[in-house]
């Protein structure tokens, strides 16, 4: 989906994390990085934003593979867990990964398990689960003598990408969730453009999600910086502005 | 008889130095002694070929009469039985290939100014006539019969307003936060003030139409689920939003928008307020636009003005073939965009932090001519040279987005993405279903969309009476 907050607010695409189709609700989880996620996560209950685009793109391809292994790094538990939780439904042997970099940005450990065969939680320092990055109890379960028949990885690029490195040489099927620059999240503007297996696709009509092995990470990364300069700017306004 | 008079009024514009600059409005309309003036100029010839020259057919020599007379609300009154966007089409309609290339005093050389004066007369009528009760007619006998229109633009407005005049209940569902289509997003402020068409809305609105914005038919709903959820018709107007790249290598680099993204960001988005609206852009230094159309002379013109130094249009045919409106490639001219003709990308050049730096070109040079009806343009072998530019826009044209055809069961489309409808009634194979605009046609103009809304209303409420 993607929101826009006011007037002068930016377009930025979020993942539904979880609906309630009985109440008319959407869940979504924010890091505040800049100005707008800063500005949704000043909202109080009962505050509105003027524009709710969504749901958009395509939805995660859910099968019964057999075991899966969903992958998330940082805010993105809150994105693989509907999808952990569907494919368990599907009747596939789910193993869950969920890093963050400290004990304070852990959160839905619960709700996560709840809808895993098996969770494993590590941290960058090793202020609580496993110290590490998500890639190293990957890799120890590929090397198992585990069958893995597909790996859902979810996160910032880089954790994407590391992922993608990891499980390519067992030739284990990854999914990973692109997250470009956007504008309308409707095909309309070219701006979300990846490369995948060295076609050109819009992410937010043809995916967000891809496969992993097939992506050029390269050029994502520096389609992302895209705008650092101006983020700064903007960023910088805003907390002076809000006296931060 | 009385004396021809040759002298066709100019349009006052704003000086090219300063309003390359700013963003306001380039040509600033006639005061009432030219209108008048030019007004007089019309011979009020018995073949009147200009009405048939009009898409819509417009009776013109019986407005330009009125303002003669100065009788201004006769004036609007004719006008707009005809056309329900007056503001809008006195502005953008490209008069030089209709009403104006046909005009008597065209052999002269010196048509009259028609698109001037019909923009005369809706300028007078918003700033005289404001109330909403001239404008609103009576309210029609409500026919219980419901219509959804998908897409704001000139065709779904268009069909809205009519359907809601005769009657029906409408509901427009728009993709984006605003309704308008391309008029809002895609034609910059400078050439058509935001204000002018969020007024056409609002009056559009004012007949009764519901607008949902944020509504993106094929993900939040289909067009089979709008028809089995209690609507009896609907009108297919979603324009050509997809963007063609040119498929060469390095065009996914940083600073390489298509003409969508860059018109977005600066029109809809308000790039050009940033920070204080927070959307950014990077219009840089050197900037190439590639393309010869409106699409490409609003890019270039909205890059000179976002503070570029050199701005190139870059087109691979020659200027005669430029499918833009004449009065813009000379706007853009005079502002000082740099046109290279016969002149094809083949490839961009990026640095190591992935941004682009030059572009490599080929020279072209004009063999027979293709479907279009103009010379084919073929590469000169050998000729390539590198210009030095960090941004680009790529603004060669786009397609019909294909969310609608692929999530609408059975609706026939062509090879191009376009909607197979019939030209008279715009109705498509599908039963119900109705479509017209740029989404029909491939990318078009605006009076051609609104013609077609306003020929698929006519049928739709045909259909609704009969059932
Ligand atoms: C498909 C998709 C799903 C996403 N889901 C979530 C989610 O569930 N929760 C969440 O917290 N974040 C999510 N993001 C990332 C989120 O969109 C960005 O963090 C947000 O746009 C940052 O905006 P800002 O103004 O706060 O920060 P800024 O300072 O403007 O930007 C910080 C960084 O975020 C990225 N970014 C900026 N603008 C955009 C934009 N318009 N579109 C995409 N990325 C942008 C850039 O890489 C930038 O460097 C998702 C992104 C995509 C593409
Ligand atoms: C930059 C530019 C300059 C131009 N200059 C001129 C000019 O000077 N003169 C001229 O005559 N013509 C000009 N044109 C062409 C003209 O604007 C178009 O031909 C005209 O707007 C087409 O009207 P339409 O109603 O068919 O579609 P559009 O104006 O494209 O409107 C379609 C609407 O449908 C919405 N939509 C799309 N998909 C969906 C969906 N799935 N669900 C809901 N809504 C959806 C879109 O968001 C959009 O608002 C220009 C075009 C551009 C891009
Ligand atoms: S965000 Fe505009 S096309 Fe994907």
């Amino acid at each position: 989906m993607v929101i826009r907050i006011d007037e002068k607010g930016e377009r930025i695409p979020l993942t539904i994390a979880d609906w309630d189709r009985e109440e008319g609700t959407v869940t979504i989880v924010v890091m505040a990085v800049g100005t707008t996620t800063h500005r949704l996560a000043q909202l109080e209950t009962g505050d509105s934003i003027s524009d709710f685009i969504g749901p958009l793109g395509l939805p995660t391809h859910i099968d019964n593979f057999g075991t899966v292994v969903c992958v998330a790094g940082g805010f993105a538990v809150a994105t693989i867990m509907p999808i952990a939780r569907s494919m368990r439904e599907k009747g596939n042997h789910v193993i869950s990964i969920m890093g963050a970099r400290n004990k304070d940005l852990i959160f839905w450990e619960d709700e996560l398990r709840n809808v895993s065969d098996e969770l494993i939680v590590t941290t960058d320092d090793g202020t609580y689960g496993r110290k590490g990055l998500v890639t190293e109890p990957l890799k120890e379960i590929l090397d198992s003598d585990q069958k893995i028949d597909r790996v859902i990885a979810i996160g910032p690029s880089v954790m994407m990408m590391a992922c993608s490195r990891t499980t390519e040489p067992y030739g284990v099927k990854t999914i990973v969730s692109l997250n470009p620059i956007m504008v309308d999240g409707t095909g309309m503007c070219g701006c979300c453009r990846v490369s995948v297996g060295g076609e050109t696709k819009f992410a937010c009509v043809d995916g967000p999600d891809f496969d992993g092995h097939q992506v050029d990470w390269d050029l994502l990364f520096s389609r992302q910086r895209s705008y650092l300069e101006q983020e700064k700017t903007s960023f910088e306004d805003w907390k002076r502005q809000h006296g931060f | 008889m009385p004396k021809l008079d040759l002298n066709r009024v100019e349009m006052p514009r704003q000086d090219p130095k300063e309003r390359a600059k700013n963003f306001n409005e380039v040509a600033l309309g006639y005061s009432d002694e030219q209108a008048e003036y030019e007004a007089n100029r019309c011979i009020q010839c018995p073949k009147r070929p200009c009405v048939s020259g009009c898409p819509v057919n417009v009776d013109i020599p019986e407005f330009i009469k009125a303002i003669r007379d100065n009788d201004m609300p006769e004036a609007v009154r004719i006008l707009k039985s005809k056309n329900a966007l007056p503001g809008i089409c006195g502005r953008v309609c490209p008069q030089e290939t209709q009403c104006e290339e046909v005009c008597t005093l065209a052999k002269r050389d010196a048509p009259i100014a028609i698109g001037r004066l019909e923009r005369y007369v809706a300028d007078w009528e918003r700033e005289n006539q404001p109330s909403m009760e001239t404008k609103a007619p009576d309210t029609p006998e409500p026919t219980g019969k419901r219509v959804a229109v998908v897409g704001s633009g000139p065709a779904g407005l268009t069909a809205a307003a009519e359907l809601a005049k005769m009657g029906h209940s409408v509901t427009i569902f728009e993709a984006l936060h605003i309704g308008g289509g391309v008029l809002m997003y895609g034609i910059p402020e400078f050439r058509l003030p935001k204000e002018i068409v969020q007024a056409e809305v609002d009056y559009v609105k004012s007949l009764g139409v519901e607008l949902v914005l944020d509504a993106v038919i094929g993900k939040i709903d289909t067009v089979d689920e709008l028809l089995d959820s209690g609507y009896d018709a609907v009108f297919l107007g979603t324009g050509a939003g997809l963007p063609m790249f040119m498929n060469i290598p390095g065009e996914n680099l940083c600073g390489i928008y298509s003409a969508n993204e860059f018109l977005t960001r600066t029109n809809l988005m308000k790039a050009y307020l940033f920070p204080k609206y927070d959307t950014p852009i990077s219009a840089g230094k050197r900037v190439a636009v590639i393309g010869g159309g409106n699409v490409a002379m609003d890019s270039a013109r909205c890059a000179l003005r976002l503070g570029a130094e050199e701005v190139y249009i870059i087109y691979r045919r020659s200027e005669a073939e430029m499918p833009a409106r004449r009065e813009e490639v000379e706007n853009a001219m005079e502002e000082g965009i740099i046109f290279r003709f016969l002149t094809n990308p083949v490839e961009f050049i990026g640095n190591e932090q992935g941004w682009v730096t030059s572009m490599k070109c080929i020279e072209m040079e004009l063999g027979e001519p293709d479907d279009s009806g103009r010379r084919r343009p073929i590469p000169r072998e050998g000729s390539e040279f590198i210009i030095d530019i960090d941004t680009v826009v790529v603004a060669l044209g786009t397609t019909p987005n294909p969310l609608i055809a692929s999530t609408t069961e059975g609706l026939d489309t062509t090879r191009r993405g376009t909607v197979v409808a019939d030209e008279e009634t715009g109705k498509t194979n599908k039963a119900g279903v109705w479509a017209g605009g740029d989404i029909v046609t491939g990318a078009a103009t605006v009076i051609s969309a609104m013609g077609a809304g306003k020929r698929a209303a006519a049928d739709i409420d045909k259909y609704l009476r009969s059932q």
